[in-house]
């Protein structure tokens, strides 16, 4: 096959697609616990991981269907992070913000370490969802695993905006987000909806490990970078706003794609860093934030 | 008592659309002490922090001494012997009591990084002297006897205390006290009004910000009545207190 | 407190000079010389953590830094180990002004993060730019350091220069931590407005803090080179920046004292833990050398959990306590 100009740019296109979605949703987990407690937590990459190491054990260790281990890692990995909250967050009486950092950092060693004895340290294959034969657009390949990420991530999306908008629970977190001691005073139980960020955010976490697990081929170390980039897009996006991951991650995933194909492929995840961390410097607030709202921000 | 040490012009502070301070005008005169008083949210505490560095100004100036400082960054307003408190008391909870003071011998003393790090601590003159300075100025408050002990452990009031002995200590020609009154019992009150007089009796400016209105119309010369951050009256404590305008604000008509 | 200070030096000194009369094993003197590394990047990091209150997240960057520096200067270039170690030392002070003077303006999560990420492009250029690093496979071939004629080409030898540079080290940071500039850094971790309306220029201060402890990082780094005389890109990962920080924050980030101990326990950890190794296996358990991630997690977040003040803080409560009951057991005798 020719291999002409368009047909490369489309190709770093898709796959910069690919790594976007992903992208967007480990931002999306950091961004539900920093509404609900102006925590970051550094253990968000750690979900991801287990939640694709879960689904290789459960489908190709077990046999189980994917449907059925899809369900079953998502809600493994989800009762870890209500664990996670409920052992190490919720028991701090005074946090400060330095403590809260080296907590969760503590945990994703720990959560990092015990995938590394489960596991072991080799990487995982798992066949794709529905075969890897790749669709052809004009020159260009695209797996239909990355159909179902982009799916995935569209079904996900709509999901949040029905339970943030529509749901009691949903407005409670907001309100929770918002002003946490109003909100206790209009009887919100602002304890559970902690642990209920912690479990949602871990959800998300498996999900986008489990999606990402056939293309990338899952190991026990990925949990780091993805979680430093799906931070740094959740910071492009503007802390705390969902439809500004979605963007920032799909921006942040195609720039990095292209500069892996056009400049150098070793230095792609460098240069996505480099990216983040001067917009990370210059506009803290994110694209799509206001600075001055962000400043006033406990930071 | 004629010369002019801080002026404040016009100033302005909005927050996206929410107007904090609007078109304030206030003229404090050297060795004086004015108050400001006001409803809570009123703006004052913004005014302080304008004047002190941490926020610049939407629009307006303000002259310490006839320079403009608006907009300069904190520690070199702190430079120019401008000196504050916090509402929320702010001490250094980790550090003991006499090395908080000595903190405020900072702008006073000199040495910096390289000299810090090569020169053991016996071997300097410059810190024995910040050591007995800092001193003074906690007896001088009255917390000579507590100088050991981290700031964190002591109560409200002496940590109020020696926030103002940490300003005092910077030699300062004007000091902004941000509500030093409140949390204290009717007693530590008295002894704080008498400790204000006394700073001003060393010629020090007070620029006073604080709700217990008899300590206010004890000590002050001058106040200025904040509503909605605009200025709605100024004068001394008499005229404050018969000035219409003034009561229907606080009485809320 | 100066005086315990003095005497805490005084002790470490004699311990110091001792040791290898007890230790005469070079694999475990090896150890040591590792453990005198890692304290001494931590003495750095906890000037910037404990006292200025500011979180790093990338320090392995900057021992890195001295490390390669030392490495392709002296294998590659023939320089002289000294001035390989004094270059490593401008060059980490300048990154760290660069990476300093944007990073510093952040505060708490995003400090945190920003430094992480630093910590990983240098991880990643170190193993990307082969022509220069040599990549995965890294420099060999640096010769050892010599001090004053005498080659550090032993373990006894490297074992006692690695020592007295964390005496030295220890000594100008006692230096800086009461000083003028010391309680501009500890005013600035106790309330950063307070500080800036003393005088204290806050943003310098943070990023003179900054490049004093990727100094010290840096110098770790090029003794590591000179010490191993090879290196490669694996210990320099991000794992380790976090790993430095857990002995910080386990010691007692609060002291000095804490980041020496919490720096000595942690390199001391794996080697304990594997000697014991027969004993775990009467108990039906292996150990192996991979649990030791494991570990430190668990560590770090049980630390945190009962003990945020570190173990420095923790064992002075506890003496405390004790001391009290004793006391109380006392009376009790008597009356």
């Amino acid at each position: 096959m020719e291999s002409g100009g368009f047909t490369d740019f489309l190709q770093f296109i898709f796959m910069g697609l690919q790594r976007g979605c992903i992208y967007a949703l480990v931002a999306m987990g950091f961004n539900i616990i920093y509404s609900a407690t102006g925590v970051i937590n550094f253990a968000q990459g750690e979900f991801v991981v287990l939640g694709g190491l879960m689904m290789v054990t459960l489908t190709t260790g077990f046999g189980l269907s994917i449907v059925f281990a899809f369900l079953i890692s998502t809600l493994f990995v989800t009762i870890i992070g209500i664990l996670m909250e409920r052992c190490t967050i919720n028991p701090v009486k005074k946090p400060t913000v330095l403590r809260l950092i080296i907590i969760t950092i503590a945990v994703s060693i720990l959560l990092k370490g015990v995938a590394m004895i489960i596991w072991g340290k080799g990487s995982h294959y798992m066949r794709h969802f529905s075969g890897s034969d790749p669709f052809v657009i004009a020159g260009a390949t695209i797996l239909p695993q990355t159909l179902w990420i982009i799916g995935i991530l569209g079904v996900i999306v709509v999901a949040f905006v029905v339970f943030f908008n529509l749901t009691m629970t949903g407005k409670s977190m907001r309100a929770c987000a918002i002003n946490r001691d109003a909100a206790c005073l209009a009887g919100i139980n602002d304890r559970n909806m902690v642990m209920l960020s912690f479990a949602l955010s871990a959800g998300i976490g498996a999900v986008a490990g489990i999606i990402v697990t056939p293309i990338i081929q899952m190991d026990y170390a990925r949990g780091a970078l993805l979680g430093l980039k799906g931070f740094g897009v959740a910071v492009v996006g503007g802390l705390g706003n969902s439809l500004g991951a979605v963007i920032a991650g799909i921006l942040v995933g195609v720039l990095e794609a292209l500069s892996g194909g056009y400049i150098s492929s070793h230095y792609m995840d460098a240069i996505a860093l480099l990216i983040l961390l001067l917009v990370l410097f210059v506009r803290p607030s994110g694209l799509f934030g206001s600075s001055e709202a962000s400043r006033l921000k406990e930071f | 008592m004629t010369e002019i040490i801080l002026e404040l012009k016009k100033l302005r502070k909005n927050f996206g659309g929410v107007v904090a301070v609007d078109h304030m005008d206030l003229t404090v005169e050297s060795g004086s002490i004015t108050s400001m008083i006001g409803p809570n949210g009123a703006g004052k505490t913004t005014i302080f922090n304008l004047i002190t560095g941490f926020l610049k100004p939407s629009a307006g100036n303000i002259l310490y001494r006839n320079t403009d400082i608006s907009g300069m960054k904190p520690h070199v307003i702190a430079r120019k012997a401008i000196a504050r408190t916090f509402q929320n008391v702010q001490v250094f909870p980790q550090m003991t009591v006499l090395e908080n003071v000595m903190v405020g011998r900072h702008i006073r003393s000199k040495s910096g990084f390289i000299i810090s790090v090569l020169v053991p601590p016996f071997c300097r003159r410059e810190d024995k002297k910040n050591r007995t300075d800092a001193e003074k100025w906690l007896d001088y408050v009255g917390l000579g006897h507590e100088s050991d002990k981290t700031a964190g452990s002591l109560s409200l009031g002496n940590q109020r205390k020696l926030e103002i002995a940490r300003a005092l200590a910077m030699e300062p020609k004007i000091i902004l006290l941000d509500e030093p009154a409140s949390g204290l019992n009717a007693r530590e009150t008295v002894v704080m009004g008498r400790l204000i007089e006394k700073i001003r009796k060393m010629d020090i400016t007070v620029v006073l910000v604080e709700h217990d209105m008899e300590l206010v119309m004890d000590i002050s010369d001058q106040i200025g009545v904040i509503n909605f951050g605009r200025c709605i009256a100024t004068g001394n404590p008499a005229e404050i207190q018969s000035n219409p305008e003034v009561i229907a604000a606080y009485l809320g008509e | 407190m100066r005086h315990k200070d003095y005497m805490g030096l005084g002790i470490l000194l004699l311990v110091i000079i001792f040791l290898p009369f007890v230790i005469t094993n070079d694999y475990y003197l090896g150890v040591l010389v590792f453990t005198a590394l890692n304290c001494l990047t931590c003495i750095g990091l906890c000037l910037l953590m404990g006292y200025a209150g500011q979180i790093s997240l990338g320090h392995a960057a900057f021992y890195a830094l001295g490390a390669y520096a030392t490495g392709i200067l002296t294998a590659k270039l023939g320089w002289s180990s000294w001035m390989a170690m004094g270059t490593g030392v401008i060059i980490s002070a300048g990154v760290a002004f660069l990476v300093g003077v944007p990073s510093l303006r952040l505060k708490g999560h995003y400090l945190a993060m920003a430094t992480l990420g630093f910590g990983a492009i240098i991880h990643i250029v170190l193993i990307a730019a082969v022509n220069m690093t040599g990549g995965p496979s890294g420099v060999v071939g640096i010769p050892s350091l010599h001090f004053f004629g005498i080659e550090l080409n032993t373990d006894t030898r490297f074992f006692y220069f690695s020592w007295s540079t964390v005496i030295i080290g220890l000594l100008l940071a006692l230096n800086l931590i009461h000083s003028r500039v010391g309680r501009g850094l500890r005013a600035i971790h106790g309330s950063e407005d307070a500080a800036g309306s003393s005088g204290v220029n806050t943003s310098v201060y943070k990023i003179k803090v900054f490049m004093v402890s990727a100094v010290y990082a840096s110098v770790a780094g090029s003794l590591y080179a000179n010490y191993v005389n090879y290196i490669d890109p694996g210990p320099f990962d991000v794992m380790h920046s976090v790993l430095l920080l857990t002995m910080v924050a386990v010691g007692g980030m609060h002291t000095i004292w804490g980041a020496i101990t919490g720096a000595t326990v942690l390199s001391l950890l794996p080697e304990f833990l594997s000697s014991m190794s027969d004993y775990f296996e009467s108990l039906g358990l292996s150990y192996q050398p991979d649990y030791d991630t494991l570990i430190y997690g668990g560590i770090l977040l049980l630390m945190m959990l009962f003990l945020p003040e570190g173990l420095v803080d923790g064992m002075n409560s506890i003496r405390r306590i004790t001391s009290t009951m004793f006391i109380r057991a006392r009376k009790k005798l008597v009356f």
